[in-house]
């Protein structure tokens, strides 16, 4: 069980697909101005990288694998996770038509999502059982609501501040993004155990 | 190559029979935009926004090829509603550098025709054929139908008056 | 000071300390103001619509004779201050930061100082609650603390809450104001007649009188004046900066904190100014209506600083060159108190009845400067009475997000300008917040306006589809007749033309 939650904390905050790894830096640049959404695309996001890294895994060990096509892995992830966000879209228009209006035009940006696809990529490089590989995907997309989330708050308290008419805007959110990176190599040092 | 096409059609078979089973069972009516829009609006029909009265205008709102704040009479206050409503930002400086105006009626060379209160949309006009007319200052939205349709020009829009009841704090200098 | 004093000091959590300048006028007896050459008398001096002027240019008034009635629910009249002509009802400059005029009608005395026949009253205290607040309303009793809301209408509020409790405002916590001091000095038992007529108007069993502990005078004269009635207790307020603020004062004196938004009716007081206490004892008493006002003229360029009682519409040039004029260069003058006071744009503006002060401040007592950016250093917070927070919402004001200002509160912030008074980088703090509860009003207004011009257009096709559908009735109704008449007409020639015979003609027509 500990093994679990290690496994979740290191993917979370050590492993963190957004500040460590780089990955999903569209949305974390373009969706985080305000909280709201940004908690909403995080949300989204969990959703598409569960389902995604599920499916994933099926498709790599039950086709891919077996049929030795290895090549079609980048294509076939792409279209299993295109059409997990077409679903969660046409989902989410039913079910909470408010999140599908503030997430409006970055939903299907989730896509192009490179940490989604990279997770499931991730997943296949570390070789992990389909229970490791769900778990990898939660914990990623956990870290990366949480740093939306973050970056998000930091960048409303920013509106208020009087930055430098050369630093406003987009310089001043990307210093901000570095500064937030610095701070999560602090945990590359934690034994988790 | 065979097996990839073919693995590579299935999967994408599969995976468009989930999304169209999905498309059918999640399917909800669009919204209606438009006319939500155009309660929003003055409805007082008067095309300074360059449409065809409101209904053109929420229609443009709608469809996203007409900025927020084209609403001369509903000021920033409805810009900023609209731009709620529609999900997008408003950049309202360009609002700001409006002043609101009312119709004033030059009475010297008002000749009493009454095409200016036929035509205007709120009734702001008061006057009688061949007597001077005047503008209620309470109704008057400054759409600027009037001035353009006096045949002597004596009906042209000023700046709202300033009063000690809409006199307000000018913004303070940034520190 | 007591061990209790110091606990209350202490207990404080909020307010500010400005230099008092109180001794400049404190031992300065009211003294009459003779007077002036004309009066302006504006008609709305008080919150609520304004008056509506019942004489005409050219009319001979005498002294307390009505000159503008109350119009609606909260409003107050005017009377004239003296005998004399009225020269002109027109716009003219009032005590306001904006420098526009208003509608006032001018009077110009012409020296005899004649009155009407007042009816006097020897036992107030025998009338009716609801008598005594409608004798309080034909005066033009106002709240002369500087809020200027009807004191009628406050009186009335007992009849929608129970009231326990009347609080009389004796704080006077602006620095240089010292009429409402005086005036507990001078005629404590004028304050105490008239605080007892209010709690009888309003209902209310106890009064509590607070008074600042800088004032100890005035407080042993209200303490003697109070001794013989046991319903009223006397008590000590720390002296700090906004004490005198209805929701702090309430909340010091009875422990019960106003709602946000609400009335302190609502929790059962009703605070009224010492002023006003005074003034409904005099107006019930002699039925001479609210006319005249002390006024504190003070400030380093004042030649000779006093207390006034002025008749309201004086100049407050007038005013001034009554106290020997100034002899500094003046930085700003302002009308009220230093803090909550109005910036007056001239001198050649009348005293009104809300004008507790006319100061004349040199740039020392001015203060001001170049504001330097915010270092968070939480001082306003820590002043702040509502417990706000008035550097966030500066900076909220400041990004234009005034909504996102009042989500923290900004309705709430009574402007006592104690954060302003306080920032150390002179972050003109209150002035964010006048200019944002302004641009919040007016959008307000603007949604109004939206509002109503959607009912005009809906009034406006109505009227369109009715005029024309009358249109239409009319010309259906003519043509009906029309070819009724044209049937007529050839039935009739027909039936001629048939038998001639005249009886179907007649029938038929």
């Amino acid at each position: 069980m500990s093994e679990f939650l290690v496994l979740l904390l290191t993917t979370a905050l050590v492993n963190n697909v957004v500040l460590v790894k780089f990955l999903g830096l569209c949305p974390f640049l373009g969706v985080s101005k305000k909280l709201d959404a940004a908690i909403g695309m995080g949300l989204a996001t969990t959703f598409v990288l569960t389902l995604a890294s599920a499916a994933s895994w099926m498709l790599e060990q039950w086709l891919l694998q077996p049929f030795g096509l290895g090549y079609l892995r980048i294509v076939s992830f792409i279209l299993v996770i295109a059409a997990a966000v077409q679903f969660v879209e046409l989902a989410m228009r039913k079910f909470s038509p408010e999140l599908h209006q503030v997430l409006g035009i970055y939903l299907p940006l989730i896509t192009t999502n490179c940490a989604v696809l990279g997770v499931a990529l991730l997943n296949v490089q570390e070789g992990s059982d389909f229970l490791h590989a769900l778990l990898y995907g939660v914990g990623s997309a956990a870290g990366f609501t949480l740093v939306m989330a973050m970056f998000a708050g930091v960048r409303e308290r920013l509106e208020l501040a009087t930055v430098p008419a050369s630093f406003a805007g987009a310089p001043i959110a990307l210093v901000t993004a570095g500064l937030l990176s610095l701070a999560f190599m602090g945990f590359s040092g934690l034994r988790l155990d | 190559m065979l097996i990839a096409v073919t693995s590579l059609t299935l999967i994408a078979g599969c995976l468009g029979l989930i999304l169209g089973f999905a498309a059918r069972r999640f399917h909800v009516e669009p919204p209606e935009t438009v006319s939500e829009i155009e309660a929003m609006l003055p409805g007082s029909q008067c095309g300074q926004c360059g449409f065809p009265g409101c209904g053109g205008a929420a229609a443009a709102l709608a469809e996203g090829s007409a900025p927020v704040t084209l609403c001369p009479p509903g000021g920033p206050a409805l810009a900023r509603a609209l731009a709620e409503k529609l999900g997008v930002a408003a950049d309202l400086g360009a609002m700001a550098e409006h002043e609101p105006t009312i119709a004033t009626v030059r009475e010297e060379i008002c000749i009493g025709c009454t095409k200016c209160f036929k035509e205007c949309p709120t009734d702001a006009i008061q006057g009688a054929m061949k007597q001077i007319h005047s503008v209620m200052k309470e109704a008057c939205t400054g759409c600027g139908k009037c001035a353009d349709i006096c045949p002597t020009e004596a009906v042209s829009l000023v700046p709202l008056p300033t009063t000690l009841g809409n006199w307000r704090w000018r913004a303070p200098a940034c520190a | 000071m007591g061990f209790r004093d110091l606990m209350d000091e202490v207990k404080l959590r909020w307010g500010v300390h400005p230099a008092g300048h109180k001794a400049l006028t404190s031992e300065c007896a009211i003294e009459c103001m003779p007077l002036p050459e004309r009066l302006t008398l504006p008609l709305a001096q008080h919150i609520g619509a304004p008056a509506r002027p019942v004489v005409t240019p050219g009319q001979r008034v005498l002294r307390g004779q009505l000159l503008a009635e109350a119009v609606g629910a909260v409003s107050s009249p005017v009377h004239a201050p003296s005998s004399g002509r009225i020269v002109d009802i027109g716009d003219y400059p009032v005590a306001h930061p904006s420098g526009l005029t208003a509608a006032a009608i001018v009077l110009k005395p012409d020296g005899l100082d004649e009155a009407v026949d007042f009816a006097d009253c020897d036992d107030p205290h025998g009338l009716e609650p609801a008598e005594i607040a409608r004798r309080v309303a034909a005066g033009g009793v106002v709240g002369l603390g500087g809020a200027t809301f009807p004191a009628a209408v406050k009186l009335g509020l007992g009849r929608r809450n129970p009231v326990q409790t009347l609080l009389l405002n004796g704080g006077e916590c602006e620095p240089y104001l010292t009429c409402d001091d005086r005036t507990m000095r001078e005629r404590p038992e004028a304050v105490i007649d008239g605080a007892r007529l209010m709690a009888r108007a309003l209902g209310a069993e106890a009064i509590v009188i607070g008074i600042e502990r800088n004032k100890p005078a005035a407080m042993v004269a209200m303490q003697s004046a109070a001794a013989a009635h046991p319903e009223i207790s006397v008590r000590g307020l720390p002296a700090r900066y906004p004490m005198g603020s209805e929701k702090q004062l309430v909340h010091f004196l009875t422990a019960v904190e106003v709602p946000a938004g609400g009335l302190s009716a609502e929790v059962g007081v009703v605070v009224h100014n010492v002023g006003t206490a005074a003034e409904i004892s005099r107006v019930l008493r002699t039925g001479e209506p609210l006319t005249h006002r002390a006024v504190t003229v003070s400030g380093a360029a004042i030649a000779r600083p006093t207390n006034l009682r002025v008749a309201i519409g004086t100049a407050v040039s007038a005013v001034i060159a009554h106290c020997g004029g100034v002899r500094r260069d003046v930085a700003r003058y302002v009308m009220g108190g230093p803090m909550m006071g109005m910036l007056l744009p001239g001198t050649e503006v009348p005293v009104v009845k809300g004008s507790s002060g006319v100061l004349a401040l040199v740039a020392d007592e001015a203060g001001g400067g170049e504001a330097s950016p915010c270092i968070r250093c939480t001082r306003c917070a820590g002043v702040c009475p509502i417990g706000l927070l008035p550097f966030e919402m500066a900076a909220r004001i400041r990004a234009g997000k005034s909504e996102a200002a009042v989500d923290i509160g900004l309705k709430d912030c009574i402007g006592c300008g104690s954060c302003a008074y306080t920032c150390p980088a002179k972050i003109p703090l209150s002035h964010y917040f006048s200019f944002a509860k302004g641009s919040l009003a007016a959008a307000e207004r603007a949604r109004l306006k939206n509002e109503s011009i959607g009912k005009l257009t809906a009034a406006r096709s109505a009227r369109l589809e009715r005029e024309a559908q009358e249109k239409a009735e009319a010309a259906a109704r003519r043509k009906a007749e029309r070819e009724a008449a044209k049937r007529d007409a050839a039935r009739a020639v027909a039936a001629e033309a048939a038998a001639g015979r005249p009886q179907d003609s007649q029938v038929s027509a």
